[in-house]
């Protein structure tokens, strides 16, 4: 933890340096290798377990227990919507936690959505992000998988603000609920495994370019800025029908 | 009696998803009016296929063929994923690439097009300007329980037609999503490297698929 806390001291001073071209993953035959270490755990450990989860709990069940997760991680969201002076976000946030926690039987059901109140995706990498700081180089962590500099950095205040460390006081309990979030984060990704099979050509590229797009997309709620250098390569003699690449079918 | 509801239900649905395309076929419809009518009808049609809906393979992608791959422009989508050195290709080199890449997102598409059943879909309202020839299509999809996500659809007009070049879901642009890839095996292989590469994910996944089926 002091050691991430440090990164983040390292990181912060370093944005001030101009920035020098880089690609986003410097150290990316180290990543690949804990990507590696990451994905045989899943296959003979995590993947199972979620397996096994998935068929033996209802969707509906799993419905409930998404939910009543959900209504913890509703807390660092109004943490970080002040934070990021989105203060009608987190006015919503917390008559969604007020709704939930007691219509919905403890978060169980999530009767604010049905009132309109979405729920949002917030955390302190976000709000980093937010205040200016960029993402930094590519960085795969052990068990926890994709992350940035930034994001890494943010771990401890996303511990720490993470809504059952705040609420729940039995250790226990709180790593029982952590174990039962990670399950169920991993049964819902078993559809779209098959998928990512399918469709990447370098998984560890798709997932890396699918989470850093992901993140600069969910630091700016939904409208990020246009990349620049993003030059259309398309041109006329490429729109004409006989250029033999626009075969009608 | 339910039965005979059903039955009148569907073939009004028929009738209008009918007239739908008909009138797609004569104007140039909205770029919103279109997103919306096309995944309706896919929709549709799979709430009703018990053979798609068990993954008929080949029909899901008759499906596809029919209803969604004439609103697409593979070529451009192409030509963007691969990016700076699509202009070193040749007519031919560009014609490979396209048909390959597009074998490859149909097949992921197909496998994802049966859970679509589920899903609720709201395309977002949409200001178009006369003199606009570049539009992206909001829309999200929520399934009962799951927070809503994303879909966007990038379109531009070519002639009188709106084609669709990227499809971005959950924020995440498949145009972008392929483009270090792409590079990279470019990098390694040249252009022809990257048409070998996809023709091999292309033929793995084919195999896979029917493996699968067999079991």
């Amino acid at each position: 933890m002091r050691a991430s806390i440090f990164a983040a001291g390292l990181w912060l001073s370093m944005q001030a340096v101009p920035a020098v071209a880089q690609t986003a993953d410097p150290i990316e035959p180290f990543n690949r290798a804990i990507y590696s270490f990451n994905d045989g755990l899943d296959r003979v450990a995590l993947k199972p377990l979620a397996q096994g989860y998935a068929a033996a709990v209802p969707l509906p069940a799993r419905v409930g227990i998404g939910n009543f997760i959900n209504n913890f991680r509703d807390i660092p969201n109004v943490i970080n919507n002040l934070l990021q002076g989105k203060l009608g976000e987190a006015a919503s946030d917390v008559g969604r936690i007020a709704l939930n926690s007691t219509f919905g039987i403890l978060g169980v059901i999530d009767v604010a959505s049905e009132f309109g109140l979405e729920r949002h995706n917030e955390d302190f990498g976000q709000t980093l992000g937010r205040w200016g700081v960029s993402s930094g180089p590519y960085v795969v962590l052990p068990l926890l998988g994709p992350s940035t500099l930034r994001d890494t950095a943010a771990l401890p205040v996303d511990y720490y603000t993470g809504g059952r460390n705040l609420v729940i006081e039995s250790v226990a309990v709180r790593n029982s609920l952590a174990g039962l979030e990670v399950v169920n984060d991993r049964a819902n990704l078993l559809d779209a495994e098959k998928a990512l099979d399918e469709a990447a050509l370098d998984k560890y590229v798709f997932i890396r370019n699918f989470y850093l797009q992901r993140r600069q997309n969910l630091v700016y709620d939904g409208n990020p800025p246009r990349p620049k250098g993003d030059d259309d390569v398309w041109d006329e003699t490429d729109a004409a029908p006989d250029a033999g690449v626009t075969k009608k079918e | 009696m339910n039965r005979r509801f059903f039955n009148r239900f569907f073939t009004s649905a028929l009738i209008v998803a009918g007239v739908g395309v008909a009138q797609l076929a004569l104007a140039a419809t909205a770029p919103d009016e279109l997103i919306r009518s096309v995944a309706t009808d896919v929709q549709t049609i799979v709430r009703q296929d018990k053979a798609i809906q068990s993954g008929d393979m080949r029909k899901t992608l008759e499906l596809i063929d029919a209803k969604v791959l004439p609103n697409f422009d593979f070529a451009r989508m192409t030509s963007l994923a691969v990016g700076r050195d699509w202009r070193s290709a040749t007519p031919a080199q560009k014609a490979e690439l396209t048909a390959e890449f597009r074998t490859l997102l149909v097949r992921s598409y197909a496998n994802a097009i049966v859970r679509f059943k589920d899903y609720q879909l709201t395309v977002k309202p949409l200001k178009l300007k006369p003199e606009d020839t570049e539009v992206t299509v909001r829309t999200e999809v929520r399934k009962a329980g799951s927070p809503p996500d994303s879909v966007d659809y990038t379109l531009y007009k070519k002639g009188e037609e709106w084609k669709v070049y990227d499809v971005a879901v959950a924020g995440v642009s498949l145009i972008t999503n392929y483009r270090d890839a792409f590079g990279e095996e470019i990098k390694a292989g040249g252009i022809d490297g990257l048409i070998k590469s996809l023709r091999s994910k292309n033929a793995q996944n084919a195999a896979g698929g029917e493996g699968a089926a067999k079991k």
